[in-house]
């Protein structure tokens, strides 16, 4: 049986206002609150690397489950934005954690990225042991690049989120978890080489409002539950009219979806688990069923539901 | 009610007040509704008109005119 062991969150110190990313793309801070809810987000330093970030979550996690690296099966690093094409961040953390031989594997799918490691860990740790997952991501690096589009650099932020998945214990064992792709999508949000970001924001919000809402009801019919049984939902953190609509669809309050992207914006594949961590921070309440999921360009996407 | 009213009658209840966008005028890029609508739209769309819209046709351009919306509908026997 899976279980959710442990969760932990990086954020870089330096705090970007809606004022000052404002000021750069013509719009004021008000309107970006109004499109997002989002008012502030964090960028890494110029010197700082996705795998730096990556690292700062992964020390943490494990610090926190006080689990050496050495007792690690595998470590799975998602991100959209690693500083090379190939090799991936993985391997740098794995070493950074002094690591010389248990694979790392990349999971470069951007948002959706965490839920599927985290489900992939899932189906792999009764076989392999203790599986880290960090989702790490340098928007900055993609949003500064000119030229800057309104639309998406209002959005994103830079993060780690890291999430400890178990064979044996945790705060919650997984009950099951759904994954999709359909790339006649694909092209409605991609990032080429030294490319902006290109972002149909009206086919991912329209998809995004539909599919997620729909694999969430799916899985937890699968498990016997209903939208309403679901204590917390754990979504990527992509725009908070998103996250209402979803919550609309499912006909459950807002408030049951954690946020907090006023305070981060949108850190792609961290998000979800910067969010987790922060909520688990608070106390898993015991017998409560928390589901996560995410969506983003592929277009991928999916849930997973875990209970205590 | 024929195609066109009941369009109309979509667009007022997502808008929130009457507008009357020429027929060939993007809802979207004239601001007369926001991106958040359009799943609205296309859920209004799906109920009062008995129609399913699989994901594979949820193409933005596709509802973004009236006149658009009209061909998706014709389209598809309504």
């Amino acid at each position: 049986m899976p279980f959710l062991r442990e969760f932990a969150s990086y954020l870089p110190e330096r705090i970007v206002s809606n004022a000052e990313i404002g000021s750069h793309v013509g719009c004021d801070a008000e309107w970006i609150k109004n499109v997002s809810g989002i008012e502030q987000r964090r960028f890494a330093a110029a010197d700082e690397s996705v795998a730096d970030l990556a690292l700062r979550a992964a020390q943490s996690c494990l610090a926190k489950a006080k689990l050496s690296a050495s007792s690690l099966g595998m470590i799975m690093i998602a991100t959209g934005t690693a500083d090379r094409q190939f090799p991936g961040p993985a391997s740098t953390v794995a070493h950074r954690l002094g690591l010389d031989s248990t694979p790392a594997l990349d999971v470069p799918m951007a948002s959706a990225g965490t839920l599927y490691a985290m489900a992939l860990a899932s189906r792999l740790c009764e076989s392999i042991g203790e599986i880290l997952i960090v989702g790490a991501e340098k928007m900055s690096s993609v949003v500064l690049r000119p030229p800057m589009e309104r639309g998406v650099a209002i959005l994103f932020g830079d993060g780690a989120g890291a999430c400890l998945v178990s064979p044996t214990e945790g705060k919650a064992r997984v009950l099951g978890s759904t994954l999709h792709s359909d790339g006649a999508f694909a092209e409605d949000l991609k990032l080429g080489f030294d490319r902006p970001l290109d972002m149909n924001g009206r086919s991912v919000i329209l998809q995004a409002s539909r599919k997620v809402p729909r694999a969430i009801s799916d899985l937890l019919a699968r498990h016997g539950r209903q939208a309403a049984d679901v204590r917390t939902f754990l979504m990527h953190q992509a725009n908070q009219n998103l996250i209402d609509r979803v919550a609309q669809a499912l006909e459950v309050p807002a408030e049951r979806f954690y946020s907090n992207i006023a305070r981060y914006g949108n850190t792609s594949s961290a998000s979800m688990l910067i969010a987790a961590a922060e909520w688990a921070e608070r106390g898993w309440p015991a017998g409560a069923p928390v589901c996560f999921t995410a969506f983003g360009a592929g277009f991928h996407w999916g849930a997973l539901l875990a209970e205590s | 009610m024929d195609n066109r009213t009941k369009i109309n009658e979509i667009l007022n209840g997502i808008a929130g007040k009457p507008i009357a966008p020429a027929d060939d005028e993007s809802l979207f890029d004239s601001g007369l509704l926001d991106s958040f609508a359009l799943a609205d739209l296309v859920a209004a769309l799906e109920k009062a008109f008995d129609l399913k819209i699989p994901d594979a046709d949820l193409n933005p351009r596709k509802f973004d005119s009236i006149e658009r919306i009209e061909s998706y509908l014709e389209d598809h026997g309504k």
